[in-house]
Order: structure tokens, then C-alpha cells, then sequence
């Protein structure tokens, strides 16, 4: 196969060719192996291209657009250094991109869109399914550009792949008008290298690190926060490395979840507003702050006025913008995670913390007695997220890839699966979008074909993007899909309850009998409503060949704890 | 003037004063960016008090000029921002006294009333401002300078009877003499 697809390289350097051929053969050249698209007017030369492609480049016809893109992104962030591709037509097609793009740029997730365009001559004149797709996707995109002369194609897409997968990688839009795909150009082929305007990797600056080592080696309580940067770098077997010889305790972000091994003695467990409780009350107490590769969002820091303010603060970050964005730092080192952390360790010293480590352990204990016991092994009758989370993960050897949406089962998912490999970890962090587990799911499993995926979703964001369970069908792609389904809009009702006096305004849903949904697609399915049923359906589920739905009826009315409200410090966590 | 001490006990405006700031943005010469720029400014609500986009000495590469009004630690934030659309080399925040700055101002005003006052002329020669055109119903002055300058003229200008009033952007230089294709090389060089 390998030296096939070389051949049919060699033969189609110079040649002369239309510019909707040029996209396919300038995907072969990225090494691109697999397309999500929807086909439609303004993009069908580049369709008709691909049709005789078929057997070098595999491509997935999704059901709406916004699937194409999260299933994009499920691929890339699964596939080491792949870039998600995507195809799509002008107008609705294009627009039907945006969340995904938008997802994909605040959860740094490397793509390249490609949409068709109205034909040059009729841009501006509010042609039939024309958008300014360009102006559209500006704020969400790392770069976007406009093609309407097929002789760039080539460069324009080099570039974009260069620029969605360096640096901190992120979503690129081409859109390409239909004339530009019907005019023929010599086709001729080089990688982008470099952009004069562009220079993705920082150089490392000595004099920070020794700063920044300085202060680890003089510190009594230093913790550190990983984020995805983490994992975009690879950096996972260098942290753990890190953190081992400077005996440093250590809690993620929901993006970097899973680059370390849950069973790790320093793995302190999650950050933020349903994160640990350790965690969140000890960025209180400690005396040095190193944030890896994240970001400080909102939902990490609470107040930020009463965030760590007794600490230092190092930030390791790859994108300059991001330093002192939101926390202050003392030393910012702005470099690849893995870069960085490499260049740290022969300059910090051997340490032991024992003390400070044990008070994340004394805290935990707490929060076992007071939340995860209940959540776990629970006296009350229905169901709790946490338990089916907690079985999937020992029946799957916390060696699946867990795929979530967003709410409660998102939290109680991150909370409950052990991992034990990395970039296994798939969800909609920073974007918070409900609708993005489906079709992401089915993206990370034909990316990583070998390895078993399951989808954790909520019963209200399956209904967002369900109509993707026809691509399951038609490509037989074996994702297992459990619906923790309550009946509601779970995390917005907790709110409501704890926030808005228990004014279920519109949150509550009549749902449809989901596995004869499943049916409707010959998808496997199995619903269950009691405790006993659990093991039972679980390893079923995972025992089937092909894709399956597992509908868990759960406990209505469950809130996710520990929680930091909204504008409490991150100390002020409460655990009811 | 808020002031607060640094570290080394120096007094520098408080970081949360609202006041000028002046970016200075070396770009790839390209449709759209503009736009790309601006919306930096909407997603933070900072209203643009002007902007000039022009060529520079090196070709290829244009030089945006834009006011803002707004703290020192957002105008960082911002330009920060800016810096990392990918068609952009280098974004530079100054305050006024950092950088040379002048606007341009156009006034039209009736020739009759300029003809028979004699006031008008002395006005215009006194405010380092020249006339531009004179046709048979108006007459153009121009006048190079600060704001508070050519704001200063209208306002003398006022009682003839201004027909129209007009400013450019800002445009600025930096007080350093290093030329922007070596400084541009040196930022290649040094991110490399």
C-alpha cells in the first residue's frame, strides 16, 4: 500500500491538473488518510475528484456538517501529529461548521476545513448558498484564506497544514470558489517549512529556566497543573519524570486528563469548579504554583482575585498570549511543554515532600467519606453516574478511549475513569459543546481502530447530534455509546436547584425510547434501569463486535459534588 | 495621575488608569486582515479612536497605526493578541511621550467670509496651517499636528462658518533608529 501511494506520488508532481484535483492530491501529500464531509453544490468538482481517489484516501460521509467537525477533532486528538480534515459545501454547509471550529480553536485541536465557494464572478452579489464563510469563521479560526485561483491551492493548503499542526495547533479554514476548483494549474507539491510572519517554535530561554528551577528547589509546597499542552507535546513520559524527582503533587485540567496515570502517587486528581477537593483547597496553601500547558480558565481558578495569591507562580506555555492573561506569573518560560520540562529536570533537585504530600492525602480521605463513597456504592435506589462510570472503567482496564459531551456525566466521567494511557481523554472542554461526543467518538475510533471506544453522553446531548448514528451504521464503525440518561438537563437543573431556588425552568425533557432509536440504525442496544443490571450490560455492550447503545436510566435528580460555585474562591469548594 | 511604586521603587501610572495608547503593527500586505485586527478589539469592547493602515519603506509590508483608549495591562493583552494572527511580524504598544505622532486636519470654510475678514488669514498663518485650495465658494486649509491642535483651529475657525471637518489616523514613529527590514531580520533571526 505504502509504496502505492508513493508511486502515485511521483506521477502526479507537474502534472497538469484541475484545481479540485490539486486538494486531493495535496491531502496524499500531507499524508491525510482520512476526510469527514457532506457534499453539496459549490464543492462537487472537488467530490468528483476525490471519486477516483477512493481507494488512497478514505472518506466519511457524515449526516450534518457540525458532525464532520467534531469527528474531526476526536481523530486528531487520538492520532498522534494528525490534522483533522474536513470537506464541506458553501453557504449552510459552511456555516454548519462553525461550533466545531470554534471548538476545536479553544481546545487547540488541530484541523483543516476545506468549503466550496459560489463561483468568483458572483461572490458579493448574495449568490444562491453563498456565505462570507471567511468573515464568519475569522474570530474561530488560527488562519483562514480565501482561494479563487487554482494555481495557489497548492501553497495555500501546505500552509495550512503547517499552521493548524505547529505551535499550539488549531483550526484552519480554505475556502476555495468553484471556479478555482473547475481551472487546471501544474501541479507541484513542497511542505511549508516556515512563514516569515509565523514562528511557532519559541526559543528557549536558559535564564528562565534556571529562574524557574530556582524557585522549585527552594520551594516547601510546590504544585503543579497540566493541561493539554501537555499531551500536544508529548510531554507525558518527561512530567512524570519531572515530577518524580522534584516530588512534586499533581492535578490536571479536564484536557489534560489522562497524561498521567491515575494510579500515579502524585496524580492529586482534577482542578476546577467539579474537580478534587485536595486540589482545589490546597492551590490555596501552596507556596509555588507550575502550570504546564494549560491555560487558567475560568473553571479552573474560580475568584481569581482569591486564586493561589500566596504562591509563586511559573507558567511553562507555548503561546505567549497566554502568560499573565489571567494569572500573574513570576516566571513565565514561554516553550514546548515537553522542551521545557526536559531542559528543568538536571537543573532541579532531588526533593522529598513528604508533609505537604500527605495533606492532599489527608483531604482526600475526606472527600472519599463525604462524596465518592456515595457516588460509588450508593444506598439510594437509582442509579448514580459515577458507579457506571467507575464499572465501565475497571471492565475496560481504564484502557479505553472515554469520549464525553458536556454536563454532569462529563464531570462525573473525568471524576470516575482511571486512566492508564495517555490521549485517551476526548471531550468538549473549553466550548463546552453539548452534541460533540457522538460524532467525536466515531472520529477517535476510526483513528485509533485497535483500541475501544466509548461515548459517555447525556441524554440531552445525544439528541443534539444523534442523527450520526446513520454514519455508525454506514461505515460499521464500532463505538460503544452509553446514554446516563435522567431525564433533564442535569447540570443546568443542578444549578437551578442550588442557585435559582429550584426553578426547573425548562429542563426537564420527554424523551423518545433511545434504543428503538438504535434500532431504527441496526445499532445493538440494551436499557437498563436498575443497579443489578450494570455489570451485566456493561461487559455485553463491550463483548458486542460492532457498535452498541447502553441506555442507563439514572437517578434524576443527582448533583455533581464537590463544587466551586461561580465567583467563590477555589478554597471555598463545597462538597454538598 | 494614579501612581503606584514598582519593586525598585519607581513611580509609574497605575496599570488600571484608562488612558492613550498607540499600537504599532508591522503586517504582511493582505485582503482581510484588517478585519482580522479589528474584531480583537470588539471581542475586548475597546472602541478604536483611529486608525491609519499604510505602506512602510520595505516592501510588502504594511504599518498599522491604531488609538485605543484603555489600561496598560489591556492594551498588553491585546496586543499580545495581535501579534499572534499569523500574518502579523510584530505588534508594539507606546504611550504618547514614548513616540512621534502627528494627525493631519482638513477645513473648508466659504471664501467670502475669508476675503473680507482679515482676521482669517492672520488665523491661519498663526496656526501653522496653509491653504490648500482656494475655489469660488470655499476655501481648504490644512494643518498637520497633535489633537488638541487642529481641534484648538476649529474651534477658531468655528465663528466663519465651517462647511466641513476632517482628521486623518494617527501616524507614528518610534524614537529608535533601527530600520524595519533589520529589525524584521532580527526577529526572524532570533525566533528561529
Amino acid at each position: 500500500m505504502e509504496a502505492l501511494v508513493k508511486e502515485s506520488k511521483t506521477s502526479v508532481s507537474k502534472k497538469v491538473m484541475t484545481g479540485a484535483e490539486a486538494v486531493i492530491c495535496s491531502l496524499l501529500e500531507e499524508d491525510v488518510d482520512t476526510i469527514f464531509g457532506y457534499p453539496g453544490g459549490a464543492i462537487m468538482p472537488i467530490y468528483d475528484a476525490l471519486y477516483q481517489y477512493q481507494d488512497q484516501i478514505n472518506h466519511v460521509l457524515v449526516r450534518h456538517e457540525q458532525g464532520a467537525t467534531h469527528a474531526a477533532q476526536g481523530y486528531a486528538r487520538v492520532v498522534s501529529n494528525k490534522v483533522g480534515v474536513v470537506f464541506a459545501t458553501s453557504g449552510p454547509g459552511a456555516t454548519n461548521l462553525i461550533t466545531g471550529i470554534a471548538d476545536a480553536q479553544i481546545d487547540s485541536t488541530p484541523l483543516v476545513c476545506i468549503t466550496g465557494q459560489v463561483p468568483s464572478a458572483l461572490l458579493g452579489t448574495d449568490a444562491f448558498q453563498e456565505t462570507d464563510v471567511i468573515g464568519i469563521s475569522m474570530p474561530v479560526t488560527k488562519w483562514n484564506h480565501q482561494v479563487s485561483d487554482a494555481r495557489e491551492i497548492p501553497e495555500v493548503l501546505a500552509k495550512a497544514f503547517y499552521i493548524a499542526k505547529s505551535g499550539r495547533p488549531g483550526p484552519v479554514l480554505i475556502d476555495i470558489t468553484k471556479d478555482a476548483q473547475f481551472a487546471s494549474l501544474e501541479f507541484e507539491y513542497k511542505k511549508c517549512q516556515n512563514i516569515r510572519t509565523y514562528h511557532p517554535r519559541p526559543v528557549l530561554n536558559k535564564e528562565r529556566l534556571k529562574e524557574a528551577a530556582d524557585l522549585i528547589n527552594k520551594a516547601q509546597q510546590p504544585f503543579l497543573l497540566l493541561g493539554q499542552g501537555v499531551l500536544l507535546s508529548h510531554a507525558q513520559d518527561t512530567l512524570r519524570k519531572f515530577i518524580e524527582k522534584a516530588d512534586i503533587p499533581t492535578a490536571w485540567t479536564i484536557l489534560g486528563l489522562s497524561a498521567l496515570d491515575h494510579d500515579h502517587p502524585l496524580n492529586v486528581g482534577m482542578l476546577g469548579m467539579h474537580g478534587n477537593y485536595a486540589p482545589n483547597v490546597l492551590t490555596n496553601e501552596c507556596d509555588l504554583l507550575i502550570a504546564v500547558g494549560m491555560r487558567f480558565d475560568d473553571r479552573v481558578t474560580g475568584d481569581l482575585s482569591r486564586y493561589a495569591t500566596q504562591a509563586k507562580v511559573i507558567h511553562i506555555e507555548i503561546d505567549p498570549s497566554e502568560i499573565d492573561k489571567n494569572v500573574k506569573t513570576d516566571v513565565a518560560v514561554v516553550a514546548d511543554a515537553n522542551e521545557a520540562l526536559e531542559a528543568l529536570i538536571p537543573l532541579v533537585k532531588k526533593a522529598k515532600h513528604q508533609e505537604w504530600r500527605q495533606k492532599f492525602a489527608d483531604l482526600h480521605k475526606i472527600e472519599e467519606e463525604k462524596i465518592i463513597k456515595k457516588d460509588l456504592y450508593p444506598h439510594e435506589q437509582g442509579i448514580k453516574m459515577g458507579e457506571v462510570v467507575r464499572r465501565i472503567s475497571e471492565q475496560t482496564k481504564g484502557e479505553a478511549i472515554v469520549v464525553t459531551d458536556v454536563g454532569q456525566h462529563q464531570m462525573s466521567s473525568a471524576r470516575y475513569y482511571n486512566f492508564k494511557k495517555s490521549h485517551s481523554n476526548v471531550t468538549s472542554g473549553g466550548l463546552g459543546t453539548m452534541g460533540f461526543a457522538l460524532p467525536a467518538a466515531m472520529g477517535a475510533k476510526i483513528g485509533c481502530p485497535h483500541r475501544e471506544v466509548v461515548a459517555i453522553i447525556g441524554d440531552g446531548g445525544f439528541q443534539m447530534t444523534l442523527q450520526e448514528l446513520g454514519t455508525i451504521y454506514q461505515y460499521d464503525i464500532p463505538v460503544k455509546v452509553v446514554i446516563l440518561n435522567n431525564g433533564f438537563l442535569g447540570m443546568v437543573r443542578q444549578w437551578q436547584q442550588l442557585f435559582f431556588e429550584k426553578r426547573y425552568s425548562f429542563t426537564e425533557m420527554k424523551n423518545p425510547e433511545f434504543t428503538t432509536i438504535a434500532r431504527g440504525f441496526s445499532i445493538e442496544s440494551e436499557k437498563i434501569t436498575s443497579r443489578d443490571q450494570l455489570d451485566d450490560a456493561i461487559s455485553a455492550m463491550l463483548e458486542h463486535p460492532g457498535a452498541y447503545l447502553l441506555d442507563v436510566v439514572v437517578e434524576k435528580e443527582e448533583n455533581v459534588f464537590p463544587m466551586v460555585p461561580s465567583g467563590a474562591a477555589v478554597s471555598e469548594i463545597r462538597m454538598e | 495621575m494614579n501612581q503606584v511604586k514598582t519593586k525598585n521603587n519607581m513611580e509609574v501610572p497605575a496599570t488600571d488608569e484608562v488612558r492613550s495608547f498607540i499600537l504599532s503593527i508591522l503586517t504582511e500586505n493582505k485582503s482581510g486582515l484588517l478585519n482580522a485586527v479589528t474584531i480583537i478589539f470588539t471581542r475586548r469592547k475597546i472602541n478604536i479612536e483611529s486608525i491609519n493602515v499604510s505602506e512602510t519603506e520595505v516592501e510588502g509590508v504594511s504599518r498599522y497605526t491604531i488609538v485605543i483608549n484603555t489600561t496598560r495591562e489591556l492594551a498588553e493583552k491585546v496586543v499580545k493578541r495581535i501579534r499572534k494572527l499569523i500574518d502579523v511580524f510584530w505588534a508594539f504598544v507606546y504611550e504618547n511621550e514614548e513616540i512621534f505622532y502627528q494627525e493631519i486636519a482638513l477645513y473648508k470654510v466659504p471664501t467670502n467670509v475669508f476675503l473680507h475678514g482679515d482676521n482669517t488669514e492672520h488665523l491661519v498663518r498663526n496656526n501653522g496651517a496653509r491653504i490648500l485650495v482656494i475655489e469660488e465658494d470655499y476655501i481648504i486649509i490644512e494643518k498637520t499636528g497633535h489633537q488638541h491642535e487642529t481641534r484648538d483651529l476649529l474651534e477658531k475657525l468655528k465663528p466663519y462658518g465651517v462647511l466641513e471637518f476632517v482628521r486623518s489616523g494617527r501616524i507614528a514613529m518610534s524614537k529608535s533608529t533601527r530600520r524595519t527590514d533589520t529589525f524584521l531580520q532580527e526577529l526572524h533571526n532570533h525566533q528561529q
